[in-house]
């Protein structure tokens, strides 16, 4: 009677393993089917970059190229001036975002310690203006940097992040700026801090995370845009990648696929890798702010 | 008599003290004040006033009253195209990113499996990476002759259409491309899934719930929150679609993929219509308000709140 009882016991145990097993190979089927669909077009650039021309068209579509070359990066590199649109986007990337981290933090740090009369008012200002229609305010301000003389110039891809950087920045700070206890303040007051050595040294460091997720965000933001830089620049002096790639593929881009691939392997690697070594902090981000906001 | 002194002294400290606060506060948020008068508050008057002008580049122009409303709603095909391009869009994109969020996300809410976090890293990759050069690869998987997705479809004895290039394909694909980049969204169900207590489904399983029923009953009703945010920013950003139909079709063939967005690119900075160009942006506007009041407005009845 006891045997079979114990006999019971193991053949529901093995059971609930073997349920535990199809589940697990289930998952990792689901998963592995995910991960390609997501990845996967990206090693199809890469491949493709790596192959010569009489590679890059056939039927059927070969996964890897026969032997590997790199003339499409130097090619392709060469038949745009690919270093001056780097080096456009990385000046417009760093200075942009710098002025977005300093000064939504600096604001933020205003509207979560200080009041005023009107500090009330102000706030419901900052939300409101999140719900705004950039679309509508593009063309006046358009008009407004003509008149000024920035057409054609790196400055209002630039410049506008320096004035609060971003609303819903702000508003993200302010939160987290709530969540550290005021009594650290008054603590450092009283050791002689000024207001704004307790905003540089004491509350910034506490709140790494979010600033990380906010600068991973605008540079991937400031990297990847088009209109602005379609919208201000001109001449081919003044371009950023993403509007040189486009150039670039109005100019040989049907014909010379695998140069095309290589200008975007170059375009996209820095993004990836970025993401790659601040993700650790930029998932825990994203879910914070996406429960904040 | 002293004691009123007292009262007064320690008025008058206490408005210095806040004074000072006062005058703290406007030096941390000046930046913004300042930018929400130069880049906010005058381009927003100013653009009320282009909306009934036939202003040109300079931004000057005579008043024509009501005059582009009529050019764009009674006299402008072109744009009637693009809204009803947009439309189709927003209807078919919004809600199938949506329902792949949610799917994908109930995959990467497993605690026990190893490397998990590198899965649910990969899925965030395209939406990092989401610009022109992104753009352009897609374009070359949906080559019609060598391409990827045709090959894969020529595997299953299917011919694949002339994606870009034929009319009635070319807004599909744009449409497929834009659910690549969904990591964003993925991310936020995922922690809307992981918000959901244990015990619900433990409870439905004595009950003797499936693994369906336990999705459709549990898992999608407490998922509203999270949805109904995603549904937002899904109409908002829909609406406004540009780079990808820009880079990859320039909005042919025969104006399949003309967005709103691009016709109120073509007429500012292309034609110089500022006029007429801030009135459609303003349609714009109106659209997505419209959409994103009607989408609050039917919350109370779908979405779940806990308090």
């Amino acid at each position: 009677m006891q045997a079979r009882v114990e006999v019971q016991r193991q053949v529901k145990l093995s059971n609930k393993r073997s349920v535990g097993l199809v589940n697990r190979i289930f998952s990792y089927t689901a998963l592995t089917i995910i991960a390609l669909v997501f990845i996967f077009p990206f090693l199809w650039m890469i491949t493709t970059s790596l192959k010569q021309p009489t590679e890059v068209y056939t039927i059927p579509p070969k996964l890897l190229p026969k032997t590997i070359t790199f003339e499409n990066f130097i090619e392709g590199w060469q038949y745009a001036d690919f270093t001056r649109y780097t080096w456009n986007t990385i000046v417009v990337t760093t200075l942009a975002v710098l002025g977005t981290v300093i000064s939504s933090s600096f604001v933020a740090y205003g509207f979560a310690r200080f009041k005023s009369r009107y500090s009330n008012l102000l706030f419901a200002i900052v939300l409101g203006t999140m719900m705004l229609p950039n679309q509508v305010l593009l063309i006046p301000t358009y008009i407004l940097f003509s008149k000024i003389g920035w057409l054609d110039t790196l400055k209002p891809l630039i410049i506008p992040s320096y004035f609060g950087g971003g609303a819903f920045n702000i508003f993200l700070l302010r939160q987290f700026f709530k969540t550290i206890p005021k009594e650290l303040d008054e603590a450092a007051l009283i050791d002689g801090a000024n207001s704004f050595q307790i905003y540089y040294k004491i509350l910034l460091p506490q709140i790494k995370p979010a600033l990380t997720t906010i600068a991973v965000l605008s540079i991937a933001y400031h990297w990847n845009d088009f209109l602005t830089p379609l919208i201000y620049l001109n001449s081919e002096e003044n371009f950023t990648l993403a509007i040189g790639l486009k150039f670039f593929e109005n100019s040989y881009g049907s014909t010379q696929i695998q140069m095309l691939m290589a200008v975007s392997v170059i375009a996209v690697i820095p993004l990836i890798i970025l993401f790659v070594v601040a993700q650790k902090y930029f998932v825990e981000g994203i879910t914070m702010s996406a429960l904040k906001g | 008599m002293a004691d009123l002194k007292r009262g007064e002294k320690m008025k008058k400290k206490y408005g210095v003290k806040e004074k000072r606060e006062a005058r703290q506060f406007y030096m941390y948020t000046s930046p913004w004040i300042l930018g929400f008068i130069i880049f906010t508050l005058y381009p927003m008057i100013y653009s009320i006033i282009l909306v009934f002008t036939n202003a040109d580049r300079t931004g000057i122009g005579e008043f024509i009253g009501l005059g582009n409303f009529t050019k764009a709603f009674a006299k402008d095909e072109l744009f009637l195209k693009s809204l009803l391009n947009t439309f189709f869009y927003v209807a078919l994109q919004v809600p199938l990113s949506i329902i792949l969020s949610i799917l994908i996300a109930i995959v990467l809410n497993k605690k026990n499996i190893k490397g998990i976090k590198f899965f649910r890293a990969a899925v965030y990759v395209p939406f990092v990476t989401a610009g022109v050069a992104v753009t352009l690869l897609w374009g070359w998987i949906f080559n019609s002759q060598f391409g990827l997705l045709n090959y894969a479809l020529s595997l299953f004895g299917i011919e694949g259409p002339n994606w870009l290039s034929d009319e009635k394909w070319a807004m599909p694909a744009i449409i497929i491309m834009m659910l690549w980049p969904i990591g964003n969204s993925i991310i936020i169900t995922l922690a809307g899934l992981q918000d959901i207590p244990k015990q619900l489904y433990e409870s439905a399983e004595i009950d003797g719930a499936n693994g369906f029923q336990k999705v459709i009953y549990i898992t999608i009703p407490l998922l509203t929150p999270t949805i109904f945010f995603n549904l937002v920013m899904g109409v908002i950003n829909g609406f406004q679609i540009f780079t990808q139909p820009y880079v990859l079709t320039e909005g042919g063939p025969n104006h399949a993929t003309y967005t709103i967005m691009m016709h109120i690119y073509n007429h500012a900075f292309k034609y110089g219509e500022m006029g007429y160009a801030s009135t459609l942006a303003w349609i714009l506007f109106s659209i997505i308000m419209i959409f994103t009041l009607i989408i609050n407005r039917t919350s109370k009845r779908w979405v779940y709140y806990d308090n």
